[in-house]
């Protein structure tokens, strides 16, 4: 075993997929982003065709998952709605990461930036996230590119604060005192020394991110200030079909396990890329 | 290797005064350090914690922490061309191109120095890709070439393993590699055997001394243990609160120990052959705290001879030869018989 562990090339995929729960939710995730994407060839209907007489129509045979108040395919609904939600869930959490990383970094480094940046960390994380974004939406406009830069923007601070405070504990280990007395730059030493280092949280976080960016969508297109009411979306699909709880409690139960399921399975490939990517854990899988 | 300049030191720290700022007042970790290192020889300092031994060493690398800062002094390091340069005042770019390459810093923790997250054979690569033009392949092969150079079997598959497959005594094996590989011409070694075991101590240190050798560096040896200088120096630099108390080529130093404390150092140290039953012999009290340091000698307080003229400061000065102690009364009258 210890000749073996010594001997081997790291193998990212082949570490990643030796989780079985990984492999499974990779494949869940995948088969959903596929369905989505190609919900125009996939989908049994016009996702914007009204019936009277089919509405609130229970799952069956005509509706696989039933039909919405004005006689909509759920179904379909479900399958072009979530372009949407995961573009923004997706869209958010990588922005979000992105600027997260960027100004956590430079408060955990430079000392005279950090008074700075975290008192605006901190000032941004004072306003109610949902606020935040109702205010940013409305000053750039109801649009999916503009609901996305808003909820980076509200979410960036968590990411911000994960990371400087991951970044000032990793900067005193010895071994990055050690990259600095063997000539790296400070450059080299924040991203290939720290930012390695830190990565498990920040996936963490935003995984956690790609989920609350989806329900504050939703939050956003109940309030009237989301995306185009028209264009489906999960978090609009479970804010409609609330009024109908009673006679077809369906409506909210498929796109709320659309939800639940993307989000559970990006969890758990996060937690699979952090595992993946520490060779410490990988040693143990 | 130009021949002539074989002779001048490659190290030469002179009057160096280090202090620290603190909430509202400073200290002073180095009082008037002054040291030389010749090419290929071993300097080792000695002293207890807080003597001054490691703020030295990251003054020479110029990573004293943000509160610390040269006062006074200079650091002259002979570079490869010939010149000379300050380190005391070179500025951060100019710096990095001798970090590394010129100068390399082994540390005390094997454990921790090594980034758990890149295989030992990236982390050695990696200061190839800083410091030299090498493509993948000869860097490649210059990491195997290194992990045997420093004796790890099975260098080319070992080369893949992660810090934490490795035994403590292989990581400063990789640590030395590490710092080695681009043949720097100083090496400074902050206590690289302190944790590790005795019989890997003895093998890191045969390593170090045949790799010196083999590369012709001058080593800068920090430690406070004995054994281990008697092993390895060629020169003793003896520090107490932040300054040099005694200087000299080791023989002399084992045989007539000057001053006080370090009569006192080697009185601690066990030893075989010793009568059964005689007990080592302590030094009273504590290092003095560095921000009340007694006006005079330093060391006056825990004095086993301490006299009243020892109230009054004193500085290094040459007592026969290279050896040169900081002791009022080692000068007085020149054979304070070593009963220590």
């Amino acid at each position: 075993m210890a000749a073996g562990a010594l001997s081997r090339e790291p193998r990212f995929l082949e570490l990643l997929f030796a989780r079985r729960s990984v492999a499974v939710a990779l494949g869940v995730f995948v088969v959903v982003l596929v369905a989505c994407v190609l919900a125009d060839v996939v989908a049994p209907a016009d996702p914007a065709r009204m019936s009277v007489r089919a509405r609130l129509t229970p799952p069956g045979d005509a509706y696989w998952l039933g039909a919405d108040a004005f006689g909509r395919d759920v179904l379909s609904r479900l399958l072009h709605a979530g372009r949407v939600s995961l573009t923004i869930g997706l869209g958010v959490a990588l922005i979000s990461s992105a600027i997260g990383i960027v100004i956590g970094l430079l408060a955990g480094f430079y000392r005279r930036l950090d008074g700075a940046l975290s008192r605006l960390i901190d000032a941004m994380m004072a306003f109610p996230d949902i606020l935040l974004a109702i205010a940013l939406v409305s000053i750039l406009g109801g649009s999916i590119v503009n609901v996305v830069a808003a909820l980076s923007i509200v979410y960036a601070p968590r990411i911000a604060r994960i990371v400087r405070a991951s970044t000032l504990v990793v900067r005193e280990l010895p071994y990055v005192e050690a990259a600095r007395a063997l000539g790296s730059s400070t450059r080299t030493i924040m991203t290939t020394h720290v930012l390695r280092n830190i990565v498990s949280p920040i996936v963490v976080q935003s995984t956690f991110i790609f989920a609350y960016a989806m329900l504050a969508e939703a939050g956003l297109s109940f309030l009237g200030v989301g995306v185009d009411p028209a264009t489906p979306t999960w978090g609009t699909m479970i804010a409609e079909g609330r009024q109908y709880i009673d006679q077809a409690s369906f409506l909210i139960l498929f796109p709320g396990i659309a939800i639940s399921v993307s989000v559970l399975s990006l969890q758990i490939i996060g937690d699979g890329l952090r595992d993946a990517m520490d060779p410490r854990l990988a040693k143990d899988l | 290797m130009s021949a002539t300049a074989a002779s001048e030191p490659v190290l030469e720290i002179e009057g160096l005064r280090v202090a620290f700022r603190a909430r509202r007042s400073a200290v002073t970790a180095l009082r008037d350090v002054g040291v030389a290192l010749g090419a290929g020889r071993t300097l080792a300092l000695v002293g207890e914690s807080g003597s001054g031994k490691s703020v030295t060493s990251l003054s020479v690398m110029g990573l004293l922490p943000r509160n610390g800062a040269v006062e006074a002094g200079r650091i002259l390091y002979r570079r490869r061309d010939g010149t000379r340069v300050d380190l005391a005042r070179l500025d951060e770019t100019r710096f990095r191109a001798i970090r590394g390459r010129e100068i390399a810093m082994i540390f005390q923790e094997p454990m921790s120095s090594l980034n758990p997250l890149f295989t030992v054979g990236d982390q050695i690569g990696e200061m190839l890709l800083l410091h030299t033009d090498l493509d993948a392949r000869a860097r490649r092969r210059r990491v195997i070439e290194m992990l045997e150079l420093v004796e790890i079997p099975a260098a080319a598959s070992r080369m893949n393993a992660y810090p934490h497959e490795l035994s403590g005594g292989m990581r400063q094996r990789v640590m030395i590699a590490l710092a080695l590989v681009c043949e720097p011409a100083l090496l400074i070694a902050d206590e690289p055997t302190t944790a590790l075991d005795v019989t890997i101590q003895a093998q890191i240190l045969d390593l170090m001394r045949r790799l010196q050798r083999e590369l012709r560096m001058a080593i800068l040896f920090i430690t406070h243990d004995m054994g281990v200088v008697a092993e390895m120096a060629d020169d003793v630099a003896v520090m107490y609160a932040g300054a040099v108390v005694e200087a000299a080529p080791v023989a002399t130093l084992f045989a007539r120990p000057s001053h006080p404390y370090t009569r006192g150092l080697l009185a601690t140290i066990p030893r075989p052959g010793r009568p059964r039953g005689e007990r080592l012999v302590p030094i009273p009290g504590s290092v003095p705290a560095l921000s009340a340091m007694p006006p005079g000698c330093a060391f006056a307080p825990r004095c086993p001879i301490a006299v009243e003229a020892c109230r009054e400061p004193v500085a290094l000065a040459p007592l026969e030869g290279d050896h040169r102690v900081a002791c009022h009364l080692a000068h007085a009258h020149e054979t304070v018989a070593a009963h220590g």
